[in-house]
């Protein structure tokens, strides 16, 4: 490979790996959400364009910078989440009926909801917070003077990136750490000995669901600066989310993370060497490889290896 | 009386055109026809055999784009796109349940709602074949008059409620209520789920593909975000069965009648004409959260809650 070749290589890298980052942070939430309740939110791309619009109307009406208002927009999606929970799907969870898959056509008829709504109320115009930085980055250049090739890091995505570390860190802290956290885990593992022993499995499905919920939000915020917001951009999303839970193994945080790196890095290979408009096959490709070699996802890899000991 | 509804039926929207409607009662009824047959094989799959799928767009899709490209490429008529659609869609539902099949619930769900997005960007960008987003357009529409298109569409419906009664009523309908209601179950009583799992999806898929080929024909106009559509197609022929009732064999069409009229009145309303999802959506909440097995389905509940019903 030449030098502009290896440039275009390691740039696309470089892309893939930021973007990976934020979908990680998408998986993440459907994937808490998965572990807990066992159903499959197809409301989650909506969810997250319902805080993309939060973001925006608090930039454009009030100048707030988009990575401060994951500071507002998470807590209103946390609240969203568990009204939803609390409201639409406990109650399904207790209507008998012949095809077990209601709760997820339910999540389907939430999303479809929300996203008309927007439609209706904000037009279907394309909008975007032009926030001064947008454009900006550092430039390897810059630091290394000698250097043979030019690499760019751009600064909205950088800085987001950092940010999804961050929550995603707190998240571990959380569901390791503190006694709720563990109430989520143990619910996640067995509902029925978690009730036993004294968890209250409602509001620890609710907490999950508003967990969820507040971190896909905290992702529309994040990524709103590099990205166009539109009512109908939630389906996408949604269907990228569940992708990363199937990559990942269901269910499984760690999965989640790498699942979405691995996602990002693909996703824009593919947008580079064959063409924009392919990057939902290659999405899909990715899928159909992990569900025929790794069904059980990156997950069950580390399993083996821990029973193999 | 019970065993003559159908044929009753079938006799009465036989005649129903000849009392001279307008063209646009006549695209409704055609609509109605067709979305029932949709419904029907959605019913098939999903209500029967317990394999809810988001993916019926795509059967629909490649369907209708076999009867397109037919007409585009090779000039024959674009009827002949009814019966090739049966062998398109077969294979690409074989295909797709060699992927899908292997999953359960929720996951399969999701599964095919890949599948049919996917085939919506793959018809997008193979601009070659398909005329990507500018779509097909069929040049001579074969008659002006829109009941020979009913009547046409009517004679797929009653082929495919006869089909669907035949199946459900045979040992394969008694396999699938099984394979619904308990997979492992089914499986370790000696039935080979992968194969009752395809023949259904393969059924399914089939009859919803002529649907597809038929749009194209009546229409005369397709392009990828229209038929490969996840919100007007997958998710609409999910909730004609989900507010008809599920796994019945009236549900569909009473489903479809409703969704039909539904969408047509939210149409006419000038501010609301953009909303209809919404509406379609809070009536799907509704309906799952008071009446999760449809009209049709929970009859008698629905009956006791407008307060007709007799004490039992």
């Amino acid at each position: 490979m030449t030098a502009p070749q290896i440039e275009v290589f390691l740039q696309t890298l470089i892309a893939g790996f930021l973007l990976g980052g934020l979908y990680a942070l998408i998986g993440i939430g459907m994937t808490l959400i998965m572990g807990v309740m066992k159903i499959i939110n197809l409301a989650h791309g909506e969810l997250m364009m319902v805080s993309m619009y939060i973001a925006y109307w608090l930039f454009t009406l009030f100048g707030l910078d988009p990575y401060l208002s994951v500071f507002v927009a998470t807590p209103v999606m946390f609240f969203i989440g568990v009204g939803l929970q609390k409201f639409l799907i406990t109650p399904v969870l207790k209507v008998d009926s012949i095809l077990p898959e209601n709760q997820v056509i339910l999540t389907v008829g939430i999303g479809m909801v929300l996203s008309s709504l927007a439609m209706l109320f904000f037009k279907s115009d394309y909008r975007s917070t032009p926030v001064s930085y947008a454009t900006s980055a550092w430039y390897l250049g810059d630091y290394w003077k000698g250097s043979p090739i030019e690499l760019s890091l751009s600064v909205p995505w950088t800085v987001s990136f950092v940010f999804a570390l961050a929550i995603t860190a707190g998240l571990w802290f959380f569901l390791t750490k503190t006694d709720t956290g563990k109430s989520v885990r143990a619910t996640s593992q067995d509902p029925q000995a978690a009730l036993m022993m004294g968890v209250n499995v409602d509001r620890m499905r609710m907490l999950t669901f508003g967990l969820g919920s507040a971190l896909v939000g905290a992702a529309g915020c994040l990524f709103i600066p590099i990205y166009y917001l539109y009512p109908s951009l939630g389906g996408q999303f949604t269907l990228i989310a569940f992708v990363i839970t199937i990559i990942g193994g269901l269910g499984s945080t760690a999965g989640a993370i790498i699942g979405g790196i691995i996602l990002g890095v693909f996703e824009s290979m593919t947008a580079t060497y064959i063409g924009m408009g392919w990057a939902p096959v290659g999405r899909f490709a990715v899928f159909v490889a992990a569900l025929i070699f790794l069904p059980g996802g990156v997950a069950s890899l580390a399993r083996k290896r821990k029973l193999g000991k | 009386m019970k065993r003559y509804l159908p044929l009753f039926c079938l006799a009465l929207l036989a005649v129903v055109p000849l009392v001279g409607l307008n063209s646009y009662l006549m695209h409704i009824l055609i609509l109605f026809v067709m979305w029932s047959v949709i419904g029907m094989s959605w019913n098939l799959l999903g209500g029967y055999c317990g394999q809810v799928s988001f993916g019926h767009a795509a059967f629909f899709g490649v369907g209708a784009y076999t009867a397109g490209i037919l007409y585009t490429k090779t000039g024959l008529s674009a009827w002949w796109g009814l019966p090739l659609s049966i062998v398109a869609v077969t294979l690409v539902a074989l295909v797709m349940g060699f992927i899908v099949l292997r999953l359960r619930g929720p996951y399969f769900a999701l599964a095919t709602l890949a599948i049919g997005e996917v085939l919506r960007v793959t018809a997008e960008n193979l601009t070659n074949l398909t005329n990507g987003d500018v779509g097909i357009m069929i040049q001579e529409r074969t008659w002006v008059e829109k009941i020979w298109y009913y009547y046409i569409i009517l004679a797929v419906a009653a082929i495919t409620f006869y089909l669907v009664r035949a199946v459900i009523q045979s040992k394969l309908g008694y396999y699938f209520v099984a394979i619904r209601e308990d997979q492992d179950a089914a499986e370790s009583l000696g039935i080979n789920t992968t194969l009752y799992k395809t023949i259904a999806l393969t059924l399914s898929a089939a009859i919803t593909g002529m649907a597809g080929a038929f749009y194209t024909n009546y229409m005369g106009y397709i392009d990828p975000k229209v038929v490969f559509a996840l919100h007007d197609i997958s998710i609409v022929a999910i909730m004609v069965v989900m507010v008809g009732g599920v796994a019945t064999f009236w549900g569909p069409v009473v489903g479809s009648i409703i969704m039909i009229l539904m969408a047509e009145m939210i149409r006419s309303v000038p501010m609301l004409g953009t909303a209809h999802q919404t509406f379609f959506g809070a009536l799907l909440i509704f309906i799952i959260i008071f009446l999760p097995n449809g009209i049709v389905g929970d009859f008698k509940k629905l009956r006791r809650l407008v307060g007709l019903g007799r004490p039992s």
